[in-house]
């Protein structure tokens, strides 16, 4: 059996039956990390059955799979799942364990992190191998605006969660050797939580702002919720485009939270993102500034959010908003 | 129903501006406010308490001046208010946080729903209150958006980023919330006057029976090796500005077309 003890973990999310793509993310950065101290990689897949994830993991980097497998782990339950895998943490006694940091990531890994009293860094941007099998975990604060780079030298396992659509993956070869063991667990528990309902989050039949290319969002200026329509008029002139806003349009629920830009919301990189009447606080820009091209529409020439723009027009949204799609309309009509 | 509030107070993020040549942070006359998440923590508490009659404990950790936000809540309707605020804690990550914390919690008595903010503007962990949890032994949930109670349990939705759940829970529990169903409310004039007579009670990490070597620096995991500010995420702007707006729009148009970003 493949030396796990000391070995780089990560643990698998499952949706649906299917494995995410930031678990084959972190498997391969965990790959390269192993590889430069010499230690192994092993993966957690916890869920009702395997279905195939397990070979597909050691296709793409893993040399164990620990499959904690039941009808009881279909759904994500955080007492169960801190349970398993800290029971096999304190068994194989892994040097390091990543997450993914989407929501159940961020819910899970603290959990298991306080069981296991050992050190967690969150939401990490990058992991980087020092010494001695030492982690390095780099994450924004304040919006991105301020970067920390953080370790956990005296206890074991050093544990994170990481950013989903950071590091790549690695290209499957069916030809990798790995092992997989069917772990049960010994203690078992069973959850206080009951689920009532769960369902796919409505979009309404519209895209994801993380799946649009064109964004058009608004923020404060805007004043009120009819007049942040026009933005619908401004989307409706791309194809794949979503409206979009910062905290104050969703505090003034002219969006739903889900179409949040920034701190508190969603990052986003679509190929062109309108910031209308959006001050440009570092929450914000934290979420677009890796966006292609920003257009920035305020009429305060002072706004930050004209840092970030690479184009900016300064006048009021009202105004201007009516003549661009107007504008944009004859050209594409021309 | 017995509810537990767990603040913190921030430095105001959304006055935090960045210093375009320094690449440093500008902090000067930033405002100390309660976390924007905690306010929707709050909310939640005290629609609970309108609804089916609660009492409501804010605490937190911190230094002296984190009292404002203390008597901010009481003011709010909040019932009583707590600082842990020690020397022997300062330092603490979020795993010893997590630990003092819950040694307050436990310090006040009988619970049946701890509420927090999903996560602190400054630091952006989301770890104390699962870590609270975990330390006291209680089911939890995160990211909520509503909290209910209906035949002797906890119902609460949240949501993931696919995903809406519905959660039923048994009482004690701990919930951290992304938003309440509304805003944070006013303070009333009576409850402002409420506040300004309520003594905060101040406890040290001894008053908890806490162990001084599970709390602070040293019984931290986790150190900062390094901070620094992001290269610089250089934009060539290109400003327009005009008298006549339609003079304004065509350019912007122009440069669009120019830029490939709209076509035909």
């Amino acid at each position: 059996m493949a030396k796990t003890e000391n070995a780089i973990w990560v643990v698998a999310q499952l949706e649906n039956g299917e494995t995410l793509g930031v678990t084959y993310e972190l498997l391969g950065q965990a790959r390269r990390l192993a590889d430069t101290a010499g230690q192994n990689t092993a993966v957690i897949l916890i869920g009702k059955e395997n279905k195939g994830h397990a070979e597909q993991l050691i296709a793409q980097g893993a040399d164990v799979v620990y499959t904690v497998l039941g009808e009881e782990y279909a759904d994500y339950n955080v007492e169960l799942y801190t349970n398993a895998i800290s029971e096999l943490a304190q068994e194989y006694k892994p040097n390091g364990i990543m997450f993914g940091a989407t929501i159940d990531g961020r819910d899970l890994a603290p959990r298991v992190a306080a069981r296991l009293k050992t050190g967690l860094c969150a939401d990490c941007t990058e992991v980087e191998m020092g010494e001695d099998g030492l982690l390095k975990w780099t994450r924004p604060a304040l919006g991105g605006n301020l970067m920390g780079t953080i370790v956990c030298s005296d206890i074991r396992p050093q544990m994170g969660s990481v950013r989903p659509k950071i590091f790549a993956p690695m290209e499957p070869d069916t030809g990798r050797q790995g092992e997989i063991i069917n772990y049960t667990v010994k203690n078992k528990v069973e959850s206080k939580v009951e689920i009532l309902k769960k369902e796919p989050l409505s979009t309404g039949g519209k895209l994801k702002i993380e799946d649009a290319e064109v964004v058009c969002a608004g923020g404060r200026g805007f004043g009120d919720g009819e007049r942040f329509k026009v933005l619908e008029d401004l989307a409706a002139l791309f194809e794949k485009s979503a409206i979009a806003g910062s905290r104050a349009a969703v505090d003034e629920k002219w969006v739903d939270h889900a179409s949040q830009v920034g701190q508190s919301g969603k990052t986003i990189a679509p190929k062109l993102y309108f910031a209308c009447a959006v001050s440009g606080a570092l929450q914000h820009v934290s979420g677009m500034k890796e966006s292609e091209v920003i257009v920035a529409i305020n009429k305060d020439e002072n706004a930050p959010i004209f840092e970030v723009a690479h184009y900016g027009l300064v006048g009021d949204v009202h105004v201007v908003l009516p003549k661009l799609i107007e504008k944009i309309k004859a050209y594409k009509e021309s | 129903m017995n509810i537990i509030v767990c603040v913190k107070q921030v430095p105001d993020t959304t006055q935090i501006r960045l210093n375009p040549e320094t690449r440093t942070l500008v902090r000067d006359g930033v405002e100390n406010i309660l976390n924007p998440y905690d306010a929707e923590a709050l909310e939640t508490a005290l629609i609970l308490k309108d609804k089916y009659g609660a009492k409501v404990k804010v605490v937190t950790m911190g230094p002296p001046q984190a009292k404002d936000i203390l008597k901010d809540a009481i003011a709010l309707g909040a019932d009583e208010a707590y600082l842990l605020t020690d020397r022997a804690v300062a330092g603490s990550d979020t795993l010893a946080t997590s630990v003092a914390l819950a040694a307050l919690v436990k310090h006040l008595g009988e619970y049946d729903l701890i509420l927090c903010g999903r996560e602190a503007a400054d630091g952006c962990t989301a770890q104390v209150g699962p870590e609270m949890a975990e330390h006291l032994g209680i089911p939890q949930v995160t990211s909520a958006l509503k909290v209910e109670f209906t035949d002797g349990r906890f119902v609460v939705e949240r949501e993931t980023e696919n995903w809406a759940e519905t959660l039923a829970v048994p009482a004690p529990l701990l919930v951290t919330m992304t938003r309440a169903e509304k805003e944070l409310r006013f303070a009333s004039i009576r409850g402002k006057m409420k506040a300004r007579k309520t003594e905060i009670p101040v406890k040290t990490a001894a008053d908890l029976g806490l162990d001084v070597s599970n709390v602070g620096l040293k019984a931290s995991p986790t150190r900062v090796i390094k901070v620094f500010t992001p290269e610089a995420h250089k934009v060539d702007t290109q400003i327009i500005k005009e008298e006549d707006v339609d003079v304004a729009v065509d350019k912007l148009v122009e440069k669009l077309i120019e830029a490939g970003v709209i076509k035909r």
